[in-house]
């Protein structure tokens, strides 16, 4: 700090007052010795020019890569809109040669089998969420949960199928709806585990505190608060999963079969007998040599796939409530 | 801390339930209720974590008869004839390794392409620029269409994710074989000397197979790449401009180094979902028992290899079958540990920024 009854101005090393220093310092270019046009953007640098390639780079790499993803969209409603009507949905598979028919029985079988497989897995999955968005962080119960869910996310399709195979098929004695659905269980399961943990986990503690604070018991708190308020992302799991089981092949190809009638006859619905579904259907048809039936598979594959992205979006809708509450 | 509001509107929605009996202790029912529904969820949990280990055991011991009988010499043989019961998985192992990790590499070089295009903002940059031909840069309305436009092509992107692959396969069998093959047939006759050439690609393949997987996996590794390098704090970004580097000067030397853990994650996964990909690569990849480094010859994976030989089985060819998925549950979980192992850890470092 500068003394103000000083009379005499401070003077630097160099023998100049303050206030000519900063005088000379405003009058000086700021920008002398600066080079601009160094700074300038310039195709000719190398810097710039390699920024400017790996940019176009990326770019055509991302408009390749989409070009084929895209095409799969283009190619379904090509091939598979020529075939589609009505009669598609009403009539059953036709045998090799046949003109006409269709994968009314399919639809219902995927159908049947993801709801089995939705009836098995949505209570025991959002239990176990639950559970380990409650647990205390140390526990070791929920981390071996936790584990094990994520192993379940990455086991390949073709095993719960080989699974439910020796699990129910062996023991049962045949191919049936409920070994399909089984085996689509445990591909829907750890999806669900983990998003209604994340979504219970995502409701504010406080409300939480609040109905305990009121006398509420554990059960009661779960039940009024906590499911309801983590109710819309849970169901964006159920959803995801539910979009991920109806498109699947691999575990249904030899536990469920196909089949060329209705599941129900004679008024009777039987789930313990080979069951049709449009994915194993597309397969299937995809590997004869017959016109119709290749065509039919394009078919059933647009069906899938609107199917699975309608479910999809649905399930994407929720998240978005639980956003905006 | 609960706030006001929160405690009426619980005390509303407990009132609505159980109207007038707020204000009592809870019952015995109540409490026993409690007792049992957190028993409940213990049991459903711990179930979960019984049914993998059953997975494990169903397969594990229904593959025992076939392991005493051929041994491990079953890994590293590689005939596959049932009449004389003689088995030997190596060509599909060598078959799942081979496919995978080709996919892998052009998923991985057009996946993490894509999550940097989606990442820096190029499309909204476009889509700004056009607007600001148009004087429409700030308008109310279409001022907001370039976070649309890539709010939409992310999603898009994701969606892809859903399609179910035997409509993957279903379009590699129509489309992607007929339109490769001249290429293919043409490379084979010039450079048929290169192993990669040696043979001509007469329908099912390598090469269809991998290319189809490649796309299917694409849309796992820009997902989750895009969400890595979305991750990383904007103030790394910043200094690396302020001091004067250039986009891609930032993306190489600060962005993709810091994001790699994630990145890595995400393609270790990729690679998981390669292995245990089945019915695509069952309709394109050929099925035949072939050892070859050829990418126009017919091919074998352990997936496509249980697809196809299950619904045919004899009793006495189930036991195989079942070792052979032991081996790709083997595989296949050492992968998705370590991948699970490596986002994990990517996180807790994330965090720790």
């Amino acid at each position: 700090m500068t003394d103000s009854n000083d009379k005499t101005p401070k003077r630097s090393a160099d023998g100049k007052t303050l206030s000519a220093r900063v005088k000379e310092e405003v009058a000086r270019d700021p920008f002398e010795g600066v080079d601009f046009p160094e700074l300038e953007l310039s195709l000719y640098r190398p810097r710039t020019f390699f920024s400017i390639v790996l940019s176009v780079l990326v770019t055509s790499m991302t408009l390749v890569a989409l070009v084929p993803l895209f095409a799969v969209l283009w190619m379904l409603l090509w091939r598979g809109g020529q075939k589609l009507s009505l009669a598609l949905f009403t009539s059953l598979p036709p045998a090799p040669l046949e003109q006409g028919g269709g994968f009314g029985n399919a639809v219902i079988g995927t159908l049947i089998m993801v709801g089995i497989a939705t009836l098995i897995t949505v209570p025991l999955g959002i239990l176990t969420g639950l559970f380990l968005s409650q647990a205390p962080k140390d526990n070791k119960l929920a981390a071996a949960v936790r584990l094990s869910a994520k192993v379940l996310t990455g086991f390949p399709s073709i095993l719960a199928g080989v699974f439910a195979y020796g699990a129910i098929v062996l023991t049962t004695g045949g191919y049936s709806a409920i070994a399909g659905g089984i085996a689509l269980s445990i591909l829907m399961l750890p999806t669900i585990i983990l998003t209604s943990e994340s979504a219970v986990a995502m409701v504010p503690a406080r409300m939480k505190e609040a109905s305990i604070g009121i006398g509420a018991t554990g059960a009661q708190t779960v039940w009024m608060v906590l499911l309801p308020t983590a109710m819309p992302g849970i169901l964006t799991g159920i959803m995801l999963a539910v979009a991920r089981a109806a498109g699947e092949t691999a575990p249904l190809l030899f536990t469920a079969l196909f089949s060329n009638y209705w599941l129900a006859s004679h008024g009777r619905l039987n789930l313990m007998q080979p069951t049709a579904s449009l994915a194993v259907l597309i397969f299937n048809f995809a590997g004869t040599p017959f016109k119709n039936q290749v065509e039919l598979a394009w078919a059933a594959a647009l069906v899938l796939v609107v199917l699975v992205l309608i479910i999809n979006l649905i399930g994407r809708s929720f998240s978005k409530q639980q956003i905006e509450q | 801390m609960a706030s006001t509001s929160d405690i009426t509107r619980a005390r509303e929605e407990v009132t609505a339930w159980h109207p007038g009996q707020i204000w009592h202790p809870p019952s015995t029912a109540q409490k026993w209720t409690d007792r049992i529904f957190r028993q409940l969820c213990v049991v459903f949990a711990a179930s979960t974590i019984a049914l993998s280990a059953l997975l494990v055991l169903e397969i594990g011991v229904k593959a025992i008869p076939a392991f005493r009988e051929y041994g491990l010499g079953f890994l590293y043989r590689a005939t596959w004839d049932p009449n004389k019961a003689k088995y030997g998985i190596l060509p599909e192992i060598w078959g799942t390794l081979y496919t995978s990790l080709l996919a892998l590499l052009i998923g991985t070089l057009f996946g993490v392409a894509a999550a940097i295009f989606l990442s820096e903002g190029y499309l909204g940059e476009f889509v700004f620029r056009v607007l600001k031909i148009f004087n429409l840069n700030f308008h109310p309305f279409w001022g907001k269409l370039p976070i649309r436009v890539e709010a939409v092509l992310k999603n898009l992107i994701e969606l892809l994710a859903a399609v179910p692959s035997v409509v993957y396969g279903l379009w590699g069998l129509f489309i992607v074989i007929p339109l490769i093959r001249p290429f293919c047939n043409w490379l084979h006759s010039q450079f048929g000397w290169f192993p990669f050439f040696s043979t001509d690609l007469s329908g099912p393949g390598i090469l269809p197979a991998v290319l189809v997987l490649s796309i299917m996996i694409l849309p796992t590794i820009t997902a989750i790449s895009r969400d890595a390098l979305v991750a990383v704090p904007s103030k790394l970004r910043m200094a690396a401009y302020g001091l004067g580097a250039t986009r891609w000067e930032t993306i190489l030397g600060v962005l993709l180094p810091t994001a790699s853990r994630g990145i890595f994650g995400g393609i270790v996964l990729a690679f998981g979902r390669a292995l245990g990909e089945t019915m695509a690569l069952a309709m394109l990849v050929g099925n035949a028992n072939r050892l070859t480094l050829s990418l126009f010859s017919p091919a074998n994976t352990l997936a496509a290899l249980l697809a196809n030989s299950f619904p045919e089985a004899g009793a006495k060819e189930i036991p195989v079958l079942m070792y052979a998925a032991l081996v790709l549950l083997a595989i296949t979980l050492v992968v998705n540990l370590f991948g699970a192992l490596v986002l994990e850890r990517a996180a807790v470092s994330a965090e720790a920024k």
